[in-house]
């Protein structure tokens, strides 16, 4: 590829007149866009919306943002955008921004039955403290909670987590990335012991064989598939496998297509095993000096609650699957079980729990997934043959088998947001393990992330309930004392019992154990599933629900005060992407009117409570750790004082304005003259984003999670960088000796993550020997069984419903339906369906119909052409229209492990409305 | 465009016999005129003409620019035709424009309608050549590419895009028609071999789109991060705020009933 620059400009030029009509630019016209550019600055910045993370440049004037372009020098994107990120520049001026904070009031006072109405900032944070100080007096750390964001900026994830966990003393704060990849996180822990692939996008470029899991990239990663299929087109040999339960765009590229039944996809990836074993081609010199098997128990649940208490009668009947499961002939023959046991639920409460087993057990736990059983059980297509099913199964095989294939596997919700995302992810790296094709470019497999910064500050940050900065551990009294002492916090004072994940935020609104809570960047009232549940929650509960953010959402509506936020380019920030490169950008204009930056609000916020509000003893019902007494955390507030504090401190002086951080002083040239509003309304003249950027990183450094000083970041040339940065280079590949660093000198790979590392051994049922083994450096290879969905289709509910995104929206529409082209384009979600569906209930294209669960019902047209094709069964509705809540529908199922939701798969009936 | 075309001997008579008619004659004449001024974005116009507006505001319909053309490419509009009566046009698949260097019907144009700006006759915009990319045969895989070698800027309004074809060692010569230098002259449809012409000229307005100025492709020149950047002020936050506003933006939906 040795193009120079005016090549690629000549060409590009060229290609951009590949329509019948172009807009190429000369000289001349050159010089006359430069003319009326006159007068613009222009800065690097980054896409608001995937977890791509493309570059762009941000021109501004007279205080506007006047243009985006995408930046040429990003090594992602290299000039390119996608729709969605075409319309940067535009997304912050909807004409329904939120400019002033808005509070139910009532005769001038709060009133959760009043009316919207506009306060000063004062008021509403009066009103914030008022409620947080009663909720936290009567519930504790227990009783609040926070939704966050994989759209937060690292900076903003990393105060709000800091406050909450270092200051509050709750875990009780989970990010939508809960929904997002939480069951790839939870793989990338129990196989390889450390969060975030190995690989890069520059694997694309590698690749012989690149087969998608439940990936609909071309329309959801729209610029990494135009790389997927510049390699298919230039390279000769190389092939795009689509596996999906329903033909999308994706396919259009494939050179082979399957289509499959939902969570069959667990039963396949065992049959590409007892193929790999079967042609004895499992990578022996490999699998021996970096593997270990590996199984854990079957009878988890869904992720239900465990009591129908609080079911609608409707959904009792799937709710109870939560308890016993009766196994269907496949599942029974799939867990060399009997058709028609019913099997307690035994492991609910622990289900990440594994140990290690002999190959001779994986071979045996295989076996049963033979070509005949998995086609019959897998084939989603009524209308194709068995034969041909069964013929693509063994393609699909041959090239995960090939010795001379480069194989890559991509996969994003179809994977994660699965009753099973933990073991399906576990199982591609089962797959990728036994065949060696791991951890070097073009052999990976790769967890591509939805949001802009999933990895960046969600998993990074550790902003989980679970979780503490660079892969830290909220149970583990090593971890917590490491964040203590960083921290400079008294030993003890982080909470050690595990906070509600997101879905379980809602549920305890809705039983009201959670009574107060803040929403930041994404909208859980249109996002999540079984949707009717938690909008009741809002609005009939006893409780205050504070959401940030630049729209009305459908949040905002059932929420008790709306902050308006700062959106993108209005404030300093940084977002890591889904192959852990790093960016940042600065404050571009301001925001409008009142609007704030959410770390403002953090920051605000916090100087209202005294350390001594909360750094005494707290009740923490069922709190259980070495070295806590039962339920409760201790007072810390004499060690605070051996620390330095006094009771009297402020929250923002003791977690954020700490002397330390006070160091970044504003003004600072690296702002090259962009200003911060952050650091104008607070006043006291530090730089918070940096001085909490340079905190934070502290966490990964040496722990191959380096991330490089602010100031690199922001340097001219830098366009993001890969972590680990090492000595001022990137790691492209990690777990590899050639790439990495961080691998010992001849071992040509380790899996140096260190979680879960040491383990009992047992055998395909049951733990045999409970003394833990250490397996440092090895990855695991687990055996995980088909596991039935926990509603199908049945006659009363006879279709499969999914959802999912179109290219157009970004999650809930909350910014593109305010692109008023992004609106004319897509302006009201459809349900898809198949022609036949649609004429055996007597509808026709563009009908309104009703499409309704045990959960709920709502109106949408229908489509029956266009981008997706759907198989006959299987109805698709995308979820950014809040004009057609189709979360009022979906079944709130979880990964037991990751607790991640399933949206994926539920039963539906569709009748003309 | 199955314009009803009428010579310059034809049409005087024409307007001759009208006027003679009757005493309404004047008042319908003006009438058509009127009405067919309103209706017609498919003409394509002479050298140097001015934007369709102006131009028919300037354009005395006397027909010089017809009788000077060589070639007899312009044509005046007749009545009952979807162009303003007595107004110059031509019909490339009929007789294109040749492209003349002293531009004889601009020089003809007594009122400007078609402007003396017009130095070089490559700079004419008469309308943009469009491929139907479907059945063209170039497009197709043929080697045809006759426009591309009839193009009088051939290299700069029609270029060759080489591309390999999957389905056999051919590659493909695919035509580029480029808006910046094609002067919309037509001897390219006039020499299209296929039945119906493949390639059309059509007015710009027809046929382009504009992509937002909110937006500029990264690729086609370098853009420096601006060094010594200049916020705007005064801030839009800063001061303390008094009283909040009676209104804010979203109230409405907010407080609506309903979800």
């Amino acid at each position: 590829m040795g193009l120079s620059r005016r090549d690629f400009l000549k060409t590009s030029i060229a290609a951009s007149t590949a329509a019948t009509v172009g807009l190429p630019i000369s000289k001349q016209a050159e010089a006359a866009v430069k003319a009326s550019e006159a007068g613009w600055q222009w800065d690097k910045a980054v896409c608001r919306f995937c977890g791509t993370g493309c570059g762009i440049m941000v021109a501004t004037q007279d205080g506007q943002i006047v243009a985006t372009k995408g930046d040429p020098d990003a090594p992602v994107n290299r000039g390119l955008n996608c729709i969605k990120g075409y319309f940067n520049g535009k997304i912050q001026s909807g004409k329904d921004r939120l400019t002033q904070p808005l509070m139910r009031m009532k005769d001038g006072k709060f009133d959760k039955k009043g009316q919207f109405v506009p306060v000063t900032w004062e008021q509403a944070f009066d009103e914030m403290e008022r409620q947080f100080r009663k909720v936290y007096a009567e519930k504790g750390p227990s009783g609040i909670a926070c939704l966050g964001s994989g759209q937060w900026t690292v900076q903003e994830g990393y105060a709000m987590n800091k406050l909450f966990k270092a200051g509050f003393r709750s875990n009780n704060i989970d990010p939508n990335a809960r929904n997002c990849m939480a069951s790839a996180v939870a793989a990338f822990y129990s196989v390889f012991g450390a969060d975030e692939p190995a690989g890069n996008y520059d694997d694309i470029e590698y690749a012989d064989s690149m087969i998608l899991w439940g990936s609909n990239m071309a329309e959801m990663h729209p610029i990494l598939w135009s790389r997927i299929t510049n390699r298919r087109l230039g390279h000769k040999d190389c092939r795009v496998i689509n596996i999906t339960t329903f033909r999308n765009m994706s396919s259009d590229i494939a050179d082979l297509e399957i289509i499959i039944k939902p969570n069959t996809d667990l039963a396949i990836q065992n049959y590409i095993a007892r193929e790999i074993i079967a042609r004895d081609a499992v990578n022996w010199d490999f699998v021996n000096k970096h593997c270990v098997f590996a199984t854990g128990p079957y009878d988890i649940g869904y992720g239900m609650r465990p009591t129908d208490k609080y079911a609608f009668p409707a959904e009792k009947d799937t709710q109870a699957k939560e308890l016993r499961v009766k196994l269907d002939k496949y599942e029974a023959i799939a867990q060399r079980r009997k058709e028609g046991e019913v099997v307690e639920q035994q492991n609910t409460a622990d289900p990440a729990r594994h140990w290690l087993i002999s190959f001779d057990d994986f071979k045996r736990a295989v076996e049963p997934y033979t070509l005949d059983f998995v086609a019959e059980l897998a084939k989603g297509d009524p209308d194709e043959s068995l034969d041909s099913f069964k013929a693509k199964l063994r393609q699909l095989a041959d090239h995960y088998i090939d010795p001379k294939r480069k194989v890559l596997s991509f996969w994003t919700m179809g994977f994660n947001q699965h009753q099973r995302g933990t073991w399906v992810n576990e199982q591609v790296y089962m797959n990728h393990l036994l065949l060696g094709k791991y951890a070097q470019p073009g052999n990976g497999a790769f967890s591509l992330t939805g949001q802009p910064s999933a990895c960046g500050t969600a998993r990074e940050v550790g902003t989980f309930s679970h979780r503490l900065p660079a892969d830290r551990l909220v149970p583990n009294p090593k971890h917590r004392a490491d964040v203590e002492k960083a921290w400079h916090l008294p030993a003890k004072t982080l909470n050690p019992k595990i906070g509600s994940f997101y879905a379980k935020i809602l549920r305890d609104l809705e039983d009201g154990s959670v009574k107060w809570v803040w929403v930041q960047v994404n909208n859980p009232w249109q996002s999540h599933p079984n949707n009717n549940h938690w909008l009741k929650a809002a609005r009939e509960m006893d409780n205050f629900i504070v959401v940030s953010d630049a729209y009305p959402t459908v949040s905002a509506k059932v929420a008790d005060l709306i902050l308006p936020a700062a959106m993108i380019f209005e404030k300093w920030g940084a977002y890591g992407n889904a192959e852990r490169r790093t960016q940042h950008w600065r404050q571009q204009v301001d925001p409008p009117g009142e609007a704030r930056a959410d770390i403002w609000q953090v920051l605000e916020f916090s100087k209202r409570f005294k350390i001594k509000d909360f750094w005494g003893e707290q009740s923490v019902p069922g709190l259980k750790a070495d070295g806590f007494p039962d339920g409760k955390l201790p007072s810390v507030l004499d060690e605070a004082v051996k620390l330095g504090y006094t009771p009297e401190a402020s929250l923002y002086d003791v977690l954020f304005a700490t002397p330390e951080n006070k160091k970044y002083k504003w003004p600072d040239p690296i702002a090259k003259g962009h200003d911060n509003h952050v650091v104008r309304l607070l006043g006291d003249g530090w730089f918070p984003e940096k001085a909490l950027w340079q905190e934070y990183v502290q966490f990964g450094r040496g722990k191959g999670k380096d991330l490089a000083d602010f100031d690199v970041y922001h340097g001219d040339k830098v366009r993001g960088l890969k972590w680990p940065v090492v000595g001022g280079k990137e790691v492209p590949w990690r777990f590899n000796e050639q790439y990495d660093p961080y691998v010992k000198k001849g071992a040509g790979f380790e899996f140096y993550g260190d979680l879960f590392k040491a383990i009992p051994k047992g055998d395909l049922d049951k733990v045999t020997d409970p003394t833990p083994v250490s397996v440092a450096g090895k990855a695991k290879i687990f055996y995980r069984p088909y596991a039935a969905p926990a509603e199908q289709p049945d006659e009363r509910y006879d279709l499969w419903l999914c959802t999912g995104r179109v290219l157009e929206h970004w999650h809930t529409g909350t910014m593109t339906r305010r692109v008023p082209e992004l609106h004319r384009a897509v302006p009201a979600a459809v349900l898809w369906m198949h022609p036949e569906d649609a004429r055996a209930r007597g509808l026709k294209r563009n009908d309104l119909v009703w499409v309704e669960s045990r959960r709920g019902k709502v109106q949408v047209r229908v489509e029956t052409g266009g981008r997706n094709k759907m198989v006959r069964g299987y109805v698709y509705v995308p979820f950014f229209d809040e004009g057609v809540l189709i979360n009022r529908v979906t079944l709130d199922t979880t990964c037991p492990i990751s607790k991640e939701s399933d949206f994926k798969k539920c039963a539906v009936k569709v009748y003309k409305a | 465009m199955a314009e009803k075309t009428t010579t310059r001997r034809e049409f005087l008579l024409q307007v001759a016999q009208g006027t003679a008619v009757a005493a309404t004659g004047a008042m319908l004449w003006l009438y058509m005129l009127r009405q067919e001024a309103r209706a017609h974005p498919y003409a394509l116009r002479p050298p140097g003409a001015l934007p369709e507006p102006d131009f028919l505001a300037v354009c005395i319909k006397c027909g010089k620019c017809v009788n000077d053309c060589p070639y007899d490419t312009l044509k005046l509009a007749g009545a009952g035709g979807n162009l303003p009566i007595g107004t110059p046009y031509f019909t490339p698949r009929d007789i294109p424009c040749y492209l003349c260097p002293h531009i004889p019907c601009m020089k003809a144009c007594p009122t400007g309608a078609l402007s003396p700006a017009l130095k070089n006759i490559n700079d004419s915009r008469m309308g943009l050549a469009v491929i139907d990319i479907e059945n063209c045969l170039s497009w197709r895989g043929l080697r045809c590419e006759i426009c591309h070698r009839e193009c009088p800027l051939k290299g700069k309004a029609i270029t060759l895009e080489t591309h390999p074809r999957p389905i056999s060692k051919h590659a493909m010569f695919y035509p580029i028609v480029h808006s910046d230098a094609c002067t919309g002259c037509g001897i390219c449809e006039k020499a299209c071999p296929t039945e119906e012409p493949a390639i059309r000229v059509f007015p710009h307005k027809m046929v382009q789109g504009k992509i937002g100025e909110h937006y500029r492709l990264g690729w086609t020149f370098d853009t420096e991060i601006t060094q010594d950047f200049k916020p705007s002020g005064p801030p839009a936050t800063g001061g303390a705020p008094a009283k909040p506003p009676k209104k804010a933006p979203g109230m409405d939906y907010l407080n609506e009933g309903g979800l």
